[in-house]
């Protein structure tokens, strides 16, 4: 129950504390506590069958957990289940458009549920569509739309209530590179534009990187790691300092001085561990030119996401003890 | 109140589907033509023979029974587009959308009640073309629609029930078949009293029967029986259990 509250005393815009969820015996949750602040994106990163979508269906209120406590909007979501409702939208993993009706009907038919009234609803509808892109495709049925339409029409839905909090499961998984900057403009628009805070899961690092301010990594039901992009990259070592060299000569001359950890003669590359950042790049560079050799090209590679992720979600439980906890309160500022 | 706006919200939804498919209206329609038109020219001179009179008279016994079967054969078409639609997401951002939640399932009934009425009004008009001559008065016709209703209501709550349990559209389409059965092990295409003891004793019994007899009655040109009550009591029946029982499933 520690982050249900931020140290001021306010209760943050989604906090969950000890939440649990069972199948049978299988357990897919195992107590999980989050606080997410308003306006911010939060991803839930994690491999296929961490819980993931599990965590959105309770928080979205479409099942009941079996244990825990959530609070969304100044909600609690076991009392007062419409009223998150209310606050809330969700863009699921399976496209949630009716396939029959126009981009527009279905624009509509959100405006109708919502009771926006006949001229608000109209205007909102148009509104959505030019924004979204969908204006020229607004009167035919959303099963001719493309990948990355429906998508963009499954937000504009989501969107029609003007939600405070949006969950976006698994928004671009199947859509091509383009359509998949597309949707992450349109996100980053939503949390710039309309303040929306945005509860996001995904499993392409990449995506999570480009759109999160925190993220918290699951893996068998517990969350694993949480922090900011730069805070989980600095939890695992991988970054290093690729150099190739111009010749054979320059290659035998520089591969016993400059630390490699790999060299590949064949090649002509070494692999050089970056422990001090800038300092060590910067010690390398100054011997390489005091020693005259010729380099072809260096590249320095800082880890990413998919080193932190493949290192903390390996197969083996239990690796809480590295930045659950703490960086959970650093969130309760 | 929002339960209201919000039924008429998803009745308009289903009556969007039916127009942008109008072809299934005709699906449903065409099993019982087809019977219509075996029955009244394959069976019918002797059908009509065993009722003591011809095949025109047969055509007047057996509308009202193919009215039925309609409505029944409907049911799956009904089960099938409900389990369909439960499987898409849409149904999912409708649980999370504060709005009431039955009225996904209401706007089903509307709309299939819609579209059995179609496919009954396809049927009569085929009935009409091969020589079927009602004789109820306005009241009568008024009567008849009344009855249709409530038996579609009915049936059709059950079928989305079924639709409901069943976890995949297969099911959902094999689930209501033995309704199909029912006109015929009832008064639907011969008189229960030609049939044999325990038979006969199921025909006088099952819900279909006083539907068809009452239908039967003001068609002809008179007053509803008995059979009013009881079939009213059946539907009422039927519909209510069919809407707690998908009610339940629904929010499970």
């Amino acid at each position: 129950m520690s982050n249900t509250y931020y140290r001021d005393g306010t209760r943050p815009f989604v906090s969950v504390s000890g939440l649990r969820k069972s199948y049978g015996a299988h357990r897919v949750l195992d107590g999980i506590d989050l606080a997410i602040p308003q306006g911010s994106v939060f991803s839930l990163l994690g491999p296929n069958g961490a819980g993931k979508t599990t965590t959105v269906q309770i928080l979205s209120t479409l099942i009941k957990p079996d244990a825990g406590e959530v609070w969304v909007a100044g909600h609690e979501l076991a009392r007062e289940p419409d009223a998150v409702r209310a606050a809330i939208g969700v863009t699921g993993q399976f496209s949630a458009v009716d396939g029959f009706l126009t981009g527009e009907e279905n624009l509509r038919l959100m405006a109708d549920l919502l009771h926006l009234g006949r001229a608000e609803g109209r205007a909102r509808v148009r509104e959505l569509l030019e924004r979204f892109d969908l204006a020229g495709a607004a009167r035919r049925p959303a099963a001719t739309y493309s990948g990355g339409m429906r998508r963009r029409l499954d937000l504009a839905m989501t969107m029609v209530g003007t939600p405070r909090l949006i969950f976006l499961d698994e928004p671009t998984t199947g859509l091509d590179p383009r359509s998949r900057r597309t949707m992450w403009e349109i996100v980053r628009e939503l949390v710039r534009r309309d303040g929306v805070t945005i509860f996001l899961t995904t499993q392409y690092l990449e995506e999570a990187d480009e759109l999160a301010d925190r993220i918290a990594l699951l893996s068998q039901g517990r969350l694993v790691a949480e922090g900011t992009p730069q805070e989980l990259k600095r939890m695992v070592p991988g970054g290093h300092i690729v150099v190739r060299f111009a010749d054979a000569d320059g290659y035998r001359r520089a591969a016993g001085h400059v630390g490699a950890s790999s060299c590949d003669e064949e090649a002509l590359t070494v692999q050089i561990p970056d422990a001090g950042g800038v300092r060590t790049l910067r010690g390398l560079l100054e011997w390489l030119d005091s020693h005259a050799v010729e380099v072809a090209e260096l590249s320095v590679h800082s880890p990413d996401l998919d080193d932190v992720f493949l290192t903390l979600t390996s197969d083996t439980p239990a690796r809480e003890g590295a930045a659950g906890p703490s960086s959970t309160q650093e969130a309760s500022r | 109140m929002r339960a209201i706006t919000d039924s008429v919200t998803m009745t308009r939804r289903q009556i969007r589907h039916i127009w942008r498919y109008p072809t299934l209206v005709l699906t449903f329609a065409a099993v019982p033509v087809v019977f219509l038109l075996l029955f009244v020219y394959v069976f019918g001179g002797a059908m009509g023979a065993g009722l003591g009179a011809g095949r025109a008279a047969y055509v007047g016994f057996l509308v009202p029974g193919i009215m039925v079967t309609t409505i029944v054969g409907a049911a799956q078409g009904t089960a099938i587009s409900v389990a369909t639609d439960m499987t898409e997401g849409i149904i999912a951002r409708f649980k999370t959308m504060a709005i009431a939640r039955v009225s996904v399932l209401t706007g089903h009934v509307l709309g299939a009640l819609a579209q059995t009425f179609l496919a009954v009004a396809v049927v009569m008009v085929v009935a009409l073309l091969i020589g079927f001559r009602p004789a109820a008065s306005v009241a009568g016709w008024a009567g008849v629609v009344g009855v249709l209703a409530m038996f579609t209501f009915a049936i059709t709550w059950l079928s989305v029930a079924l639709a409901m349990v069943s976890r995949n559209v297969a099911t959902a389409s094999n689930l209501p078949m033995p309704l199909m059965v029912l006109p015929f092990l009832g008064s639907g295409f011969v008189p229960a009293e030609s049939m044999p003891g325990p038979l006969r004793w199921f025909a006088e019994h099952q819900p279909v029967t006083p539907v068809i007899e009452t239908l039967r009655a003001l068609l002809a040109g008179r007053p509803a029986g008995p059979e009013l009550v009881e079939a009213a009591v059946w539907s009422a029946g039927i519909a209510l259990a069919g809407y707690l029982w998908a009610r339940r499933l629904y929010n499970r």
